[in-house]
């Protein structure tokens, strides 16, 4: 009979405390390698989001505040840029190519984006993968609207849906340009990044929007504007947000930057998005940090108790023990019986919890699509997430050699005759 | 505690006689090899215990001796096949083999039914047999049995004392049989008294 029978089925014996130890096993490992996951996944896809962009300029700020505006929609741009700036910016010598973006209209609670029909055409994220067209094309008109897939998701809009604008970005709005309804002409397919949650209008339907809103409210003829006002009229916007640019020579874009932010005509700002994405994530990064090390605690507590069950059964076997020893055991096979255990249940509870998570990943994952445009690539198992299990098991064998310790000092003071 | 003198001949059948707190714990703890005296010598089938390894003790014991405890000899959670199959697995030489194994528990009056149980659903004299059964394979030089039948009730200790030494006999194992119980010593071959054996005080 082999050693690691006499483990099972001592384990096996005692099915309940055996059982109850995997699961909690389980359980820290799921948290674990779940926050694990859920931390590499979110700084992935906050990483992915802008790809293929050089530099980002807008109106002098902060670079956090100006990357949250300009790339995730968060929050307001404190001040605008001159359509000259811009003109003179993308005619620069470096320039590739320029992509302007005006935000402040929101449509129930989904950010309306003003740009170019570049847009579709340069901006990419996750590893330079552009945009993708799931139904329909990109604007052409003035009224023209493409939807962010979320945003078509949510509200059900399909091609040619009316889409009425709002003033302001808040989800509740008192000030709608209903009397200038854009059509839905394209959906994107989904990215996992805000784009999901934008809505793509040209420039130039911005602008028509705001035409008599001068004084930052409408005067009374600008209400009764209807499409028929816009035809062969040209309009040309005086401020955007921000511009995105691309440069023909990545090697110009700290040369390029700092002729930005010595802009005389206005005070500008260029960040380069993929340095201000690591500095940004590295801000909010504490709290990750802090949840790792909490499931690193419930692990470390789940191992403690392990070993404080295998004590306390030390007392009831010490019988079994002696008897072991009677028919010829050493101390230290009494050492590796212990540790075998030790080995099953956390082997056991390691792979459980491994596969339970995966399982409630597979499950949740379109839900956080759907709910979060939170992108949860399942993907093949990362080495990183064997090394953690490993170390879990590795600790606790660690730990298995205090009641294996006790063990044998039992084993020969009780010698073979244990009284009961 | 000393001990003076003990001999066991080869095939004999020693009945060892003492009170409990007499000392005869830490004597089958010598000779079983698992404490160590401090000075003199302890030979055991020609081998001098005090000169070995604690290793060595532990491989010694593993391959010429077989013990019975008083009670709860078995493994709760083995069967009793599982349980007389231990022997030998410590050992190099003293090989056990399922069929050997479960000829003597049948010898014992195990069948092969009985000993596929769990050793927790057999009765206190059938659990005792299947000790016996475990010291006993592998045809061990000595076997020491420590008030193996004072759990039973007279007429299974007859019965299981009988057992015993057909099996002692037939497989030419020597007996260390310790118990306080008077009434058995006429059946063996000598008795000794743990008080003749043992003085306590200064070595």
């Amino acid at each position: 009979m082999k050693l690691m029978t006499l483990a099972w089925r001592s384990l096996a014996n005692r099915k309940t405390t055996s059982l109850l130890t995997v699961l909690s096993f389980a359980l820290g490992v799921i948290l674990l390698l779940g926050v694990d996951k859920v931390r590499t996944e979110a700084r992935q896809s906050f990483i992915n989001t802008v790809s293929g962009t050089d530099l980002i300029v807008g109106a002098r700020s902060g670079p956090v505040n100006l990357l949250l505006y300009s790339v995730f929609r968060i929050g307001n741009a404190t001040n605008n840029i001159s359509w000259q700036s811009y003109q003179e910016l993308s005619q620069s010598k470096s320039v590739d190519w320029a992509v302007p973006i005006s935000l402040g209209d929101s449509h129930k609670g989904f950010r309306v984006l003003g740009t170019t029909t570049n847009y579709f055409e340069h901006i990419k994220y996750g590893n330079k993968q552009p945009l993708r067209f799931s139904e329909g094309r990109a604007f052409e008109g003035t009224f023209d609207v493409v939807l962010g897939a979320e945003v078509a998701h949510q509200l059900g809009y399909q091609l040619d849906t009316p889409v009425a604008i709002a003033h302001g970005a808040g989800k509740v709005s008192f000030i709608k340009h209903d009397n200038l309804p854009f059509q839905v002409v394209g959906i994107l397919a989904p990215t996992g990044t805000p784009s999901d949650r934008t809505l793509f209008v040209k420039l130039e339907g911005i602008e028509a929007i705001h035409v008599g809103w001068n004084s930052g409210s409408p005067s009374a003829s600008s209400l009764k504007l209807t499409h028929k006002d816009f035809e062969n009229k040209t309009l040309e916007p005086e401020t955007i947000t921000a511009t995105f640019i691309g440069l023909k020579s990545r090697m110009a874009a700290f040369h390029f930057q700092r002729m930005v932010n010595q802009y005389r005509e206005e005070p500008l700002l260029a960040i380069m998005p993929a340095l201000t994405l690591q500095e940004l994530w590295q801000l909010i990064g504490v709290a990750e940090k802090s949840l790792l090390v909490v499931s690193a605690l419930v692990v470390f507590s789940t191992i403690l108790g392990m070993m404080i069950t295998m004590l306390s059964s030390l007392q009831e076997r010490r019988r079994e023990i002696a008897i072991l020893r009677a028919v010829g055991a050493r101390p230290y096979h009494i050492f590796f019986l212990l540790g075998l255990e030790t080995l099953v249940i956390t082997l056991a509870g390691a792979l459980l919890g491994w596969l339970t998570l995966y399982g409630l990943l597979a499950l949740v994952a379109p839900y956080l699509m759907d709910m979060f445009g939170f992108h949860m690539a399942l993907g093949a198992p990362s080495l990183k997430e064997l090394y953690i299990l490993v170390a879990i098991v590795g600790a606790s064998l660690l730990m298995s050699l205090i009641p294996g310790w006790r063990a044998y000092k039992n084993s020969l003071s009780d010698g073979l005759m244990v009284r009961v | 505690m000393s001990v003076a003198q003990l001999q066991v001949a080869r095939g004999e059948r020693v009945f060892l006689q003492g009170a409990s707190g007499s000392g005869k714990s830490t004597l089958l703890s010598l000779i079983g090899g698992v404490a160590v005296a401090q000075e003199g010598r302890l030979t055991v089938l020609e081998q001098d215990l005090t000169q070995m390894s604690a290793k060595r003790r532990d491989g010694f014991r593993a391959e010429h001796l077989g013990l019975i405890f008083q009670q709860f000899n078995l493994i709760p959670y083995l069967s009793g096949l599982e349980n007389v199959l231990l022997t030998g697995r410590f050992a190099k030489q003293r090989k056990v083999t399922r069929n050997e194994a479960l000829q003597r528990l049948l010898e014992l009056g195990i069948d092969q039914s009985l000993a596929a149980k769990p050793v927790t659903e057999l009765s206190i004299g059938q659990q005792q047999r299947v000790a016996a059964a475990r010291a006993l394979v592998g045809n061990p030089e000595l076997i020491i049995a420590d008030e193996p039948t004072s759990a039973l009730d007279s007429d299974t200790r007859d019965t299981y004392l009988a057992l015993l030494f057909e099996q002692c006999k037939a497989h030419g194992s020597s007996l260390l049989f310790v118990s306080h119980d008077q009434s058995l010593a006429e059946r063996f071959d000598r008795t000794v008294k743990v008080t003749d054996v043992i003085e306590w005080g200064q070595a």
